[in-house]
């Protein structure tokens, strides 16, 4: 049988083997561009394939025994619903962008960069194909740490600092959810990690009100650290900022969503009354701490990419807002909302690189007037940003409505307050394209232009931006292509609770 | 004694039982012999031992459970149990990574070498039989015969002050536990020899009969003192605090294989009785579990937070092999009231083995002609100059730290969720604590070898002091450090039948 999502897998991590012989650089950029490309064709194929009427159930489902299936029940159980699908593409064409961004970028030692940004690929492959939690946590982990070296290795400012702190907050916020997933797998008496097992079993009313308080807590508190929930967030806008381009496109793009994801998909559905309990707490954090207090830190960034890097905190509070809310409509904007924050930070990390290497700075005050010598630079990263900010037309736009909506019957306030964010990213937003685009040549930028004229972005530039910026309008302008299949699994797995 | 009772007793002696060790002990004496009348050509003699060993191995393997398996023999001074036959490839393993440690590591240095060979082996055999002892008199003699030979080894290096005092470090510290297990043992052999007490045996010194007493006589004190002397004699081995002063120095002064050897399997062959014996002193389960505890708690928090701030890499390795000792402690408590755990504790070892010879065959290489002295900063720039070990010392590092797709991920998943049946909800806490803790100073050296690092410019006319250069790797090492770095990944994603056999029994 072809089994897709296995292939998926494999692929980038058989890519990542072969990396290691030596091999001239142009069979170096074969290897690497069919380890990218691979698993997102395989994603938009199992997409067209996809049943959306029975989203509700994992479709392209097999089962592989690594030997704890009888001993621990631990599985490698493979297939997709309609929340962990939009997931799925999404890490594909992600994942394509930041690869064919990267076989172009004139890394240091191009072999083992490529190698580990196809292992972080494979890892996120899984993580959103998995059934099986323990598997869906270990892919994550194998992702991880390609991050942590490679940020440690081919980042930039600060990049020692910065790849610690990046390793000791996630793996304390691995370390916690993997507990809160341990408490799943006993206290439900399943004894199986397996998500349709699991689901069963408590379905019953497995685990009781004061265990559903603290396990949920656990787990929010593990995958909040790993989604930057303030102020637990310190970790990313730094990890981001000596990030090298491809690896913050994957980590802020796609695996972040991690979190959110074993949230909505596991945590909130097997555990109602601990979503309960923590709702106000939850809420607080999120439209308090990361969307007004991050929003106003975002504001005062100098630094483009530290910027870009805040203010993907900042969204992420309307990801909690969406999951405190706990109503279908609010988790299914959540999920629309994972979808399209990926395509658009990857896109504005991305541009953010390729603007760096025009200007020689991500400092925003010594930049000025780019737009007159690269105008196409300047349309994409100003799309980017209308998508950042939620303008209708762009993803972004349909996953905060949602949310919005959904949250209006859990708390006016907070959703107003939420709300008034969107002023917030639209300043700081309009404010970086103008710095950075517009007004005067600035003197920074003058003196390097002396040096070499900054040219406008080459194809192996534009090929991954327009990757992006397609799904974006796609999702945009049609987002009935995703919300339907969102809409059945989470009607499922939400509807009277 | 009766000529019927020495036959009786003679008749028991199935020495066949004890092939393996029998072998061990033949094939070091042999070493010596061959000295006499061999070239010392460079490491033929070692090279025969190791083959020899493999032999062995392979045969242990061949014949995993042979038809005594269950039984006991020397007049139940052992006892044969597949957990014994897997220990017993343990230390077989152990001993032949020793071995070949000890060959890259000794042509470094002016000493006799020999010798080095045999009492690796004898420690080894001394190891293996402790594994299946059922016996407290036994559990002395085996362990006084590692212990011994260890103080020997420590002090292998004579022409280095630091082993020296390790040396003498590790002798005063050895006689004391030896000492306190000694004393436990015999105040259990006191009470349980008390005919006036319910229970009593006429052969005390048995952990059958030891058992059986302590479930007649609930809260006797002298039984308590006597089993918290026992659980602090095995504890000194395995590096448990309040016991673990003597970790770091013995480790640093130590030659770096006798490190290993230390923190594997003298490590294993702790808990190897701790468990034993936990069973053993179970109607005390109350006790034992407190006391050990407490113990894995604080082991796991010192052990961690002291290797925090180490630069030299055999004290960090030391400090951080007593956190592991702490997390499988955590292990046994959980030993008594969830089976799985003993599965669990076995598997830890395992992946621990897989990893540990990987970081020490690393150092071994890394390590100049004074061996006590291996800093961090000798490892700058490592990624770049020799890619292959960098590769396995990272993998090393990973699985030590607990990190998936490596095995030490699994064993640490196992523990932890041993420990959460058995509900040890404090410990667990400590425990995470202590593994984020962890991940600072392994990244921490894998940082100084593969992130590279601004150096301050050399003065004109200076020669930079630069570490020492690594020794050239030889084609079995080479296999040997290949074999343990892809054991390391394999079984952290595929553990197959192996994790069936660990945890279903």
């Amino acid at each position: 049988m072809f089994d897709h999502l296995l292939i998926a897998i494999a692929t980038p991590l058989a890519a990542a083997l072969l990396l290691l012989i030596p091999m001239p650089a142009l069979a170096r950029k074969v290897v690497a561009g069919v380890g990218f490309l691979m698993p997102a064709l395989l994603a938009l194929c199992v997409w067209a394939q996809f049943s959306v009427a029975d989203a509700a159930d994992y479709q392209f489902v097999t089962q592989y025994d690594t030997g704890l299936k009888d001993a621990l029940g631990i599985s490698l159980h493979l297939g997709l619903n309609g929340i962990s699908l939009p997931l799925f593409v999404l890490a594909g064409i992600v994942g394509l962008a930041a690869g064919l961004y990267a076989i172009q970028s004139k890394a240091e030692r191009p072999s083992l960069y490529l190698g580990l940004l196809l292992v972080m690929q494979a890892g996120l492959m899984g993580v959103f194909a998995s059934i099986d939690v323990f598997f869906f946590y270990f892919f994550h982990e194998f992702a991880l740490i390609a991050t942590f070296i490679m940020v440690g290795v081919w980042g930039g400012r600060d990049r020692g600092y910065a790849a610690m702190k990046l390793t000791i907050y996630l793996t304390l916020g691995a370390m916690l959810s993997l507990i809160g997933l341990i408490a799943l797998y006993h206290q439900s008496g399943a004894e199986n990690f397996d998500l349709i097992a699991l689901r069963q079993v408590i379905a019953d009313g497995a685990i009781n009100g004061s265990n559903q308080n603290v396990i949920f807590g656990l787990l929010l508190l593990g995958f909040g650290i790993l989604v930057s929930l303030f102020p637990f967030h310190t970790w990313a806008p730094l990890g981001y900022g000596a990030a090298p381009s491809s690896a913050a496109m994957l980590h802020a793009g796609v695996l972040k969503k991690f979190g959110l994801y074993g949230l909505v998909q596991i945590a909130a559905p097997l555990l109602p009354l601990g979503v309960g309990h923590w709702s106000g707490w939850l809420a607080l954090l999120a439209v308090g701490g990361n969307v007004l207090y991050i929003g106003f830190v975002t504001i005062a960034q100098r630094d483009l990419k530290q910027m870009i890097g805040y203010s993907s905190v900042m969204h992420m509070g309307y990801a909690f807002l969406g999951i405190a809310a706990f109503n279908i409509v609010g988790i299914g904007g959540v999920v629309l909302m994972m979808v399209a924050h990926g395509f658009s930070v990857a896109l504005l990390f991305m541009l953010s690189t390729s603007i760096y290497h025009r200007t020689q700075t991500f400092d925003m005050d010594d930049m000025g007037g780019l737009a007159k010598q690269t105008p196409v630079l300047a349309a994409f990263f100003v799309t980017a940003t209308f998508a950042s900010i939620g303008l209708p037309g762009l993803a972004n736009f349909w996953g905060e409505l949602a949310i919005f909506v959904g949250a209006w019957k859990f708390s006016a306030v907070y959703t107003t307050l939420a709300i008034s964010g969107v002023i917030i990213s639209a300043v700081y937003g309009l404010r970086s394209a103008a710095k950075v685009f517009f007004g005067e040549t600035s003197p920074a930028l003058a003196k390097v232009s002396a040096e070499k004229a900054p040219t406008d972005l080459c194809w192996c530039e534009k090929i991954p931006a327009l990757v992006l910026l397609a799904a974006l309008l796609f999702v945009g302008f049609w987002p009935k292509s995703i919300s339907e299949g969102v809409n059945t699994a989470v009607s499922a797995l939400y509807s009277g609770k | 004694m009766t000529i019927e009772q020495l036959q009786a007793a003679a008749a028991n002696n199935l020495w066949v039982n004890i092939q393996p060790e029998i072998s061990m002990g033949v094939l070091a004496l042999l070493l010596l012999v061959l000295e006499i009348f061999l070239p010392k050509k460079k490491a033929l003699i070692p090279t025969i031992s190791i083959v020899a060993q493999l032999g062995l191995l392979i045969g242990l393997l061949a014949n995993f459970s042979p038809a005594y398996l269950g039984s006991t023999s020397f007049s139940g001074l052992l006892y044969h149990s597949s957990d014994g036959q897997y220990l017993r490839a343990f230390f077989l393993t152990c001993s032949i990574l020793v071995s070949m440690l000890g060959v890259v590591a000794l042509a470094k240095q002016k000493m006799p070498k020999i010798e080095f060979f045999h009492i690796v082996l004898v420690v080894s055999a001394a190891m293996m039989l402790l594994a299946q002892a059922a016996n407290f008199v036994l559990l002395f003699v085996a362990l006084e015969t590692v212990t011994v030979g260890f103080y020997i080894l420590v002090s292998y290096t004579r022409t280095n002050p630091l082993s020296l005092e390790a040396g003498l470090k590790y002798l005063v510290m050895g006689a004391l536990s030896s000492g306190m297990l000694l004393f436990g043992i015999v105040m259990l052999y006191g009470v349980a020899g008390n005919p006036a007490l319910v229970g009593s045996s006429a052969d005390p010194m048995a952990y059958q009969a030891v058992s059986t007493f302590l479930a007649a006589n609930p809260g006797n004190f002298l039984a308590s003192v006597g089993i918290v002397f026992v659980l602090a004699g095995v504890a000194f081995k395995i590096g448990a605090v309040p016991f673990q002063i003597w970790i770091p120095d013995v480790y640093q002064g130590a030659p770096t294989p006798v490190t290993a050897f230390l923190a594997v399997a003298s490590k294993a062959a702790g808990f190897a009785v701790l468990i034993s014996l936990v069973y053993v002193f179970s109607p005390y389960e109350k006790l034992v579990t407190t006391v050990l505890s407490i113990m894995a708690g604080a082991t796991i928090l010192f052990g961690n937070l002291a290797a925090l701030t180490q630069h030299n890499v055999k004290r960090l390795i030391g400090l951080s092999g007593v956190s592991h000792a702490g997390y499988l402690l955590l292990g046994v408590v959980a030993v008594l009231t969830v089976p799985q755990a003993v599965g669990s504790i076995y598997f830890y070892l395992f992946s621990y083995l897989l990893a540990s010879f990987a970081v020490f065959g690393v150092m071994t290489h890394v390590a100049g002609s004074n061996d006590a002295e291996q800093d961090l900063d000798h490892y700058a720039d490592f990624a770049k100059k020799r890619p292959c070990l960098a590769g396995v010392l990272a993998i090393g590092l990973g699985s030590l730290a607990g990190i998936p797709p490596l095995a030490g991920f699994m064993g640490k998943l196992m523990i932890f969720i041993a420990a959460f049946k058995a509900g040890l909800y404090p410990l667990l806490a400590i425990a995470i604590v202590g593994v984020v803790i962890s991940i600072y100073y392994y990244f921490g050296w894998i940082k100084a070898a593969f992130f590279s690092t601004w150096r301050p410019p050399v003065p004109s006319g200076e020669v930079e002091a630069a570490g020492p250069a690594p020794t050239p790797v030889s084609l079995p090492m080479g296999v040997a450090l290949g074999l343990l770095a892809t054991g390391s990944v394999v079984f952290g994603i595929y553990q197959g039948p192996l994790a069936a056999w660990f945890l279903q029994r």
